[in-house]
């Protein structure tokens, strides 16, 4: 967990773009996706997607170990709204409650197609953004607070550390008679009161954290920046892909016919 | 902010003054520091010494700047203030930069994920140029023996040691003119407080620079300091300094006083309870045996659909657990000791090899220590965790005791034996949470015996501990033994080693074991 989240070794072009840009780029694509439920936008982006993780230095093995929980989670909610949206045209599977028609099945791959869609540029973006390198460019770019996002990446830095301390705190506490195994209540009151363990650890991290953060000079007014967040050239690249990629999805779909704004029914 | 540099760029140690000063924390009935009067000389290196309750820890957070908004429990409010303390002749707070802090937590003394960003933080709070900062950074970190590193080294990597280092270096990338250090080695194996001590007297002897050390372990610090000043608890008619001069005097003069404080003066080891008799290697029923045991702390993971098969950080370890024996679990640090304390003690799986409890042991609950209920496991086999706040369940330190009595049905008569034996009588209706680093020590050692375990484990019992509270343990430990228990300890302290007596099981770092 802590070592997932520097990326010390990823030399990958998008690795070398500007925080900033990224994002921007992915909240373009999502912001298209979002619009609407359509096959064909959806697939028009996870082509392009697919295509650009090399440059991310994402290979599909790693890409499935990162992001397997949201591919889990897309193929289930296209299952589900393929058998349970409201039965249009051919009637495909008949079992009892479950039925699929063409026109769920055709909803719940577009369901798929845009979970898919939507879920892998945001595994793209952080697999290829370090945290520091984000809080810079949110803090010097971005013009955000200082304070709140170095405070917040500090924090960060501790939840992997609260993840070790979950186990110590739990084998602290069998070693107390405290059993985290039985019946479901007796499971549901140990791991409550290892979470206020937990919580009682972190606020004590927290506040050390706190004074170590303030007796380095933290809080004042002004302060600089060792490391300069800037943009390049390559960042007007990224941005345009993004806007491209958005594009090409929003001008097949509408091509094709199939552009379907969500919140206007189908 | 007045600066901490001339303008050839070195550094102007800082003066320290106290008047009257004193400090009570918020919610606390007694000021935590009373009437000090104390004035340091630019430049000057003073160990700070005094029992638990004497308020180190509090002045050197007020020269810090950083008393007042935060306490230890996290709790803002209304604590007050008497006297004057002063820094360069302002307050600490208006002195932002001028002093740098380390505490005794390597990994809150860590901010940044990267090694040199980690550095740069203070330089950057300072709002010191850009340009000045790197030079800085790389500066520091060969002061502090840290210049192998790559910048983005991940700080996660380091060792207890090299955390603390590396603070050491963000703290002189601020070129400080006030090096505050609170217990900085308190959690360290001794190659990491040797470690940390000659990385702070090569930085002193370069930049000049004013010092205030806490820390029981006199040892450690006395050749790099030329003065000592022994705090006392704060009250109305004693002074808060209760010795001060060179440390040669102080420790001659006040050797037994100190050493009655339970700090640890050079050369003494408090002298502990003996056995009634030492049984020999063997004797003594057979509890709980390790077979070429392969011990990790990691969980089988998955990476998707695929199992990761777990590296044991240790292999091939076997060790016996007699009625009345002693074994302590010793070696560098990274060799695994907790983890196979923690595996023999039924709370980690074992990944190779196996852990089995003869029948005297396991009284009809199996032979494998790691699936008895925890019910089971606290009548049987009682682990004391290095860090006591994690086995705290309760309100009450009274709570805390009757807890495994309680859920055993049974046991809670000895309770009482306990509190007395442990000196927590007074505290029965304390917040556990509360307590000073050595009444949570005995605290934590008291409860798990409260199950009457027939083994007791324990993990680095002696970190961080005064005299006093070490030869308590010793002490208790030794009565135990003799009454049949088992003791088995993980420890880097060879004097608590030697006062235990019996078996020793040294744990090399595994890549140096043979497979």
């Amino acid at each position: 967990m802590r070592q997932q989240l520097t990326l010390s070794g990823n030399h990958a072009l998008l690795a070398r773009a500007n925080p900033l840009s990224k994002f921007a780029a992915v909240l373009l694509i999502t912001a298209v996706l979002a619009l609407s439920i359509d096959w064909v936008s959806a697939s028009v982006a996870l082509v392009f997607e697919l295509l650009l993780f090399p440059l991310a230095g994402l290979t599909l093995s790693l890409l499935w170990q990162r992001g397997w929980p949201l591919i889990l989670a897309a193929a289930v909610g296209g299952w589900s709204t393929a058998i349970l949206a409201p039965d249009s045209g051919r009637i495909l599977l008949d079992a009892g409650i479950w039925t699929m028609s063409e026109g769920s099945l055709q909803l719940g791959i577009g369901f798929l197609l845009r979970g898919f869609a939507i879920a892998l540029p945001a595994v793209l973006l952080m697999s290829c953004t370090d945290p520091t390198d984000l809080a810079d460019a949110l803090a010097q770019k971005a013009r955000l607070p200082h304070r709140f996002v170095l405070g917040t990446l500090a924090a960060m830095r501790l939840v992997g550390l609260m993840a070790e301390e979950w186990q110590t705190i739990g084998m602290a506490r069998r070693a107390r008679g405290v059993g985290a195994r039985g019946s479901l209540g007796q499971r549901v009151k140990a791991t409550l009161g290892q979470s206020f363990g937990l919580l009682v650890q972190a606020i004590r991290r927290a506040s050390r954290l706190a004074v170590t953060m303030e007796a380095r000079g933290f809080g004042g007014g002004r302060r600089t920046w060792a490391r300069v967040s800037t943009f390049s050239p390559l960042d007007l690249w990224v941005v345009a892909g993004g806007v491209l990629v958005a594009g090409l999805a929003l001008f097949a779909a509408v091509t094709a016919g199939t552009w379907n704004m969500v919140w206007l029914g189908s | 902010m007045a600066p901490s540099q001339d303008a050839s760029g070195t550094v102007q140690p800082a003066a320290i003054a106290a008047r009257g000063w004193g400090w009570r924390h918020a919610g606390r009935a007694k000021p935590a520091v009373h009437g000090l009067d104390l004035d340091i000389a630019p430049g000057e290196r003073v160990l700070l010494l005094g029992p638990s309750g004497a308020g180190k820890s509090t002045l050197l957070h007020a020269l810090a700047g950083v008393l007042g908004d935060i306490n230890d429990d996290g709790e803002a409010g209304d604590a007050d203030e008497s006297g004057s303390l002063l820094v360069d002749g302002a307050p600490p707070r208006a002195r932002r930069g001028r002093a740098g802090l380390m505490q005794q937590d390597p990994e809150t003394q860590v901010v940044l994920s990267r090694v040199g960003d980690d550095v740069a933080f203070g330089a950057e709070n300072l709002a010191v140029p850009r340009d000045a900062i790197w030079p800085r950074v790389h500066e520091a970190l060969a002061d502090v023996g840290l210049a192998h590193l790559p910048l983005d080294h991940p700080t996660s990597a380091l060792s207890g040691g090299q955390k603390q280092r590396l603070a050491l270096a963000g703290i002189l990338a601020m070129r400080p003119g006030l090096i505050l250090l609170d217990e900085p080695t308190a959690n360290l194996d001794p190659d990491g407080v040797l470690e940390v001590r000659d990385a702070v007297a090569r930085s002193l002897d370069k930049t000049g620079a004013t010092l205030v050390v806490v820390e029981h372990r006199v040892s450690v610090w006395k050749d790099l300091v030329d003065r000592i000043v022994v705090l006392q608890p704060g009250s109305a008619a004693d002074p808060a300094v209760l010795l001060d001069g060179p440390p040669d005097r102080v420790l001659t003069e006040a050797r037994s006083m100190l050493a009655a404080a339970g700090v640890w003066v050079p050369g003494y080891v408090p002298a502990t309870r003996a056995r009634a008799a030492v049984p020999a290697p063997g004797a003594g029923s057979l509890l709980l045996a390790a077979e070429q045991l392969g011990v990790s702390r990691e969980r089988p993971r998955r990476k998707g659909f695929r199992k990761i098969p777990l590296v044991p950080v240790q292999e091939g370890v076997s060790a016996q657990v007699r009625a009345g024996q002693a074994l302590a679990i010793t070696g560098a640090n990274g060799a695994g000791k907790s983890t196979f304390a923690l595996t023999l003690a039924g709370l980690l799986e074992p990944v190779s090899g196996k852990v089995s409890a003869t029948l005297d042991l396991s009284r009809g609950a199996g032979i494998d220590p790691y699936k008895w209920k925890a019910e089971q496991l606290i009548s049987r086999v009682g682990t004391v965790f290095q860090e006591p706040e994690h086995q705290f369940v309760t309100g009450k330190v009274l709570d805390e005791l009757l807890f495994g009595p309680r859920h055993l049905g049974h046991g809670e008569d000895r309770v009482e034996e306990l509190l007395e034996r442990l000196r927590l009588t007074q505290l029965v209706d304390a917040n556990p949470y509360t307590l000073s680093g050595g009444e949570k020590r005995r605290l934590s050692v008291a409860t798990v015996l409260a199950a009457s375990p027939q083994v007791l484990i324990l993990d680095e019992p002696t970190f961080g501990q005064d005299a006093n509270t070490w030869a308590e343990l010793a002490s208790f430990l030794s009565e135990l033994l003799d009454g049949g228990t088992a003791v088995v300890a993980v420890t880097h302290d060879a004097e608590f080693t030697e006062a235990l007596g019996g078996a020793e099981l040294r744990m090399a770092v595994a890549e140096a074991v043979a497979p």
